[in-house]
């Protein structure tokens, strides 16, 4: 179920008061966050957020059409680099074998 | 003869299926829409009359998108998610379940037939 809007969109505090302050020092600096649950505000249009992915700090220029995503949802958790020639033809030979025996 | 949105309406049914041949009506937007212009959901299309045809028309106009510009709304959004690089964005491009569903086994709708390697083809050919 969605959020209540009364609520307004979820964001860590501690990460909002951040970009407050480089908003009204206007300045533009890379922020490291962990704070993956955090909704995108309008206020971060322009920033560079570094946002962690359990390894480390994926950059994240925001952009106004990431307003009301998740920081998370830019820094991917998982790489997949394909499979591997030599895995895909064990993994073939292995069923093969098996119903002869 | 009842042309609506671009789409020919089958003549022989109900007007509450009929309205479901277009893109963007179901069964409960057919309804609604039959309410709104206070036409009889049993009547065949063929039985309607030009007047009805325009009430309908008229809603659906006012009621929301339909067809080609329901379409074209629908890649605009997976358009969006794939620019701003976004991981739901990521899936389409890869065609792959958006929300999380697991891709191990399942998914074929996304994933399209099975790849098989060349043992699970023997094996099944060995069987028939």
């Amino acid at each position: 179920m969605a959020r209540s809007t009364k609520k307004g969109a979820f964001v860590d505090g501690h990460l909002q008061q951040r970009v407050e302050a480089m908003n009204s020092r206007n300045e533009k600096k890379v922020l490291r966050t962990w704070s993956r649950r955090s909704t995108v505000l309008p206020e971060f249009v322009g920033h560079t957020i570094a946002v962690h992915n359990g390894k480390k700090f994926i950059p994240v220029y925001v952009t106004e059409n990431m307003v009301g995503h998740k920081l998370g949802e830019f820094s991917f958790t998982r790489q997949f680099k394909g499979h591997s020639m030599k895995a895909a033809t064990e993994s073939a030979a292995k069923p093969a074998a098996a119903p002869k025996a | 003869m009842a042309r609506i949105a671009g789409v020919d309406l089958p003549r022989q049914k109900h007007v509450h299926i009929a309205l479901t041949y277009i893109y963007g009506i179901g069964n409960p937007r057919s309804a609604r829409i039959l309410d709104q212009a206070k036409v009889e959901p049993m009547k065949k299309v063929q039985d309607l009359n030009e007047e009805e045809v325009n009430r309908i028309r008229q809603v659906i106009e006012a009621e929301g998108l339909v067809e080609g510009d329901l379409r074209k709304e629908v890649s605009m959004n997976i358009k969006r998610l794939i620019e701003i690089g976004s991981y739901r964005g990521y899936r389409h491009r890869r065609n792959l379940p958006v929300r999380g569903q697991r891709t191990h086994t399942n998914a074929r709708t996304r994933k399209g037939p099975r790849k098989g390697t060349v043992a699970q083809k023997k094996k099944a050919t060995a069987k028939t």
